[in-house]
């Protein structure tokens, strides 16, 4: 697989907080890469630094075989290959989503359609509103399109479902799939782990400028082998165990009832428990 | 497929018609920018009817400085109070995100400016001669003056705008820092007051800035000559003006590069 982002060695320190220490990481071409971590872990840096919004302080990055930090023309046809959305803004408020997105088609050398992008971000029916009377997740489609309009390469997403409803976040995901199966690579941050789960094709888990883990969402933190929870109803509490052999120890519980197990459930540890984990010990004894 | 980014001016001027509609679709820019001065010319040409020396009425002055503050408030106060707001919403990240070069903005900005300010300009030329009968020259040589000062004078107060703009720290603040200074230069520049009454540290102060040369300028377009003799030096100063004009916009273009900020922090 081609790889389209690659940093070695990354630092960052603001004064003398160190937000990134010594990152390394590969993101290949037609993956939806998803980076998670609590406030503070580093995640807004390092895809700030990606994005070519700031510098390194040393490593190196390469982004689309460029380095963020490039100037002149050479740095608007980099731009020209990527798209980013970043978390809400209410620039394009006096704006109707059809006049926001055509304008921001001319910036680019080979723009998508402008009505075809409304109507990929399921916002065609509201293309001659303008921004300020949208919804919040009406918004965030809105910031998406002006996104995906340069028809990029590559598309850093950073929250994008906040404030969604349920329904908007199924067909945002959708969205996000069907353009990664049109061969863009999307670099996502979220706090929402099933979106996480949903969408990453690998995931990276930062905690304290460092990264922990980089896995697929199905294998993390040994999550495939972990022991299974199963919770039922005893002498009116709820009670539950642990076990790496669930099924006997069914088996054993269905004999000790005689038949049905009240309030019977088993399930493996979510993407959200190995996540929460992860972070508990490797933020353990640094609380500020 | 073409790699062959848009250029830089074209998609200025683009910039420039999203800039012209985004200003009409908000009332407190229409209102501020074209209403304010109108009201203002309304108020001083209805409260000061004196004559200041044959054929040369109050209005008469206070038009030419009214006219001197619009290319400050198009200017400076307008892109020194939006371009904040423009960082703190977000718009300017995301434009840097974006291959428009930065250029683009700055085209796009002074076409917004021009087309505010020549709006301004008109409306107060308009109902000076309509209402306060205000006089317009005649001769060529003072036309050519005023389209000289006029164009310098929103070039320079558009740039010192741009360098200003990093001084408020949020869209908030914006308007609070930069009014008051565009009112305070405005009283110290001679444009609410004739400049020869006021006191001698005030007109110090402004001769500083751009504000009472431009005035001064100005003055010099729409009073007749014989009124020169009134100004401090006793005469226009035509060349002093547009030197004065030249040092800040070599100055201001230097700040603007320097400190204009695409983001928050």
């Amino acid at each position: 697989m081609k790889p389209v982002i690659e940093i070695s060695g990354l630092h960052k320190s603001y004064g003398s907080f160190q937000a990134v220490k010594g990152l390394s990481l590969t993101i290949n071409q037609g993956e939806i890469f998803a980076i998670l971590g609590p406030n503070g872990a580093g995640k807004t840096t390092t895809v700030e630094i990606l994005e070519g919004f700031r510098a390194a302080d040393s490593g190196v990055v390469s982004v689309l075989g460029v380095d963020p930090t490039i100037k002149g023309k050479a740095a608007l046809a980099w731009r020209n290959r990527i798209g980013i959305v970043l978390q809400s803004t209410q620039d394009t408020d006096d704006l109707s989503a059809l006049e926001a997105v055509t304008h921001f088609a001319t910036y680019y050398s080979n723009p998508r359609d402008p009505l075809e992008v409304l109507a990929l971000v399921g916002l065609s029916d509201k293309s001659n509103n303008r921004a300020r009377a949208l919804s919040g997740g009406q918004r965030r489609r809105l910031d998406v399109a002006l996104g995906i309009v340069g028809n990029p390469e590559l598309l850093f997403l950073d929250e994008p479902t906040t404030g969604f409803d349920p329904e908007a976040r199924r067909a945002f995901w959708q969205l996000i799939k069907q353009l990664r199966d049109e061969g863009t690579t999307i670099v996502l941050t979220t706090h929402y782990l099933d979106e996480a789960e949903e969408l990453a094709d690998r995931v990276a888990v930062m905690n304290n400028g460092e990264i922990i883990e980089i896995s697929t969402p199905a294998l993390l933190g040994g999550r495939d082998g972990a022991k299974a929870i199963i919770t039922w109803r005893e002498d009116g509490v709820i009670k539950s165990a642990e076990s790496d052999a669930p099924t006997q120890y069914l088996i054993a519980l269905a004999e000790r009832f005689k038949g049905e197990i009240p309030e019977l459930t088993i399930r493996r540890p979510s993407l959200e428990d190995v996540y929460l984990s992860m972070i508990g010990i490797s933020g353990m004894g640094e609380n500020k | 497929m073409s790699n062959q980014l848009p250029g830089a001016i074209a998609i200025g001027i683009k910039r420039g018609n999203l800039e012209i509609k985004q200003f009409f679709r908000q009332r407190e820019s229409v209102v501020f920018t074209l209403l304010f001065p109108l009201i203002l010319l309304a108020i001083f040409g209805s409260v000061f009817e004196n004559t200041l020396a044959p054929g040369v009425t109050f209005s008469q002055y206070f038009v030419a400085g009214m006219i001197a503050s619009a290319l400050v408030n198009t200017g400076f106060q307008q892109i020194a109070i939006y371009i904040p707001i423009e960082r703190d919403n977000g718009a300017l990240k995301r434009l840097r995100g974006t291959p428009m070069p930065a250029t683009s903005y700055f085209i796009g900005k002074a076409i917004l400016v021009t087309f505010s300010m020549l709006i301004q300009v008109v409306l107060l030329l308009a109902a000076g001669v309509a209402f306060f009968g205000v006089n317009l020259p005649t001769a060529g040589s003072k036309w050519l003056i005023f389209t000289g000062i006029l164009i310098s004078g929103a070039v320079v107060s558009t740039i010192l705008g741009v360098a200003f703009s990093s001084v408020p720290k949020t869209a908030r603040g914006a308007s609070a820092i930069v009014s008051p200074v565009v009112i305070i230069l405005q009283f110290f520049s001679g444009v609410f007051f004739v400049f020869t009454d006021l006191p001698q540290w005030m007109q110090q102060i402004a001769a500083i800035f751009p504000l009472k040369w431009l005035t001064q300028g100005m003055r010099s377009v729409f009073l007749p000559d014989s009124f020169a003799t009134r100004e401090i030096v006793g005469n226009w100063e035509t060349g002093r003006t547009f030197a004065i004009i030249a040092i800040w916009l070599v100055v201001g273009t230097a700040l603007a590069i320097r400190t204009f900020k695409w983001d928050r922090d």
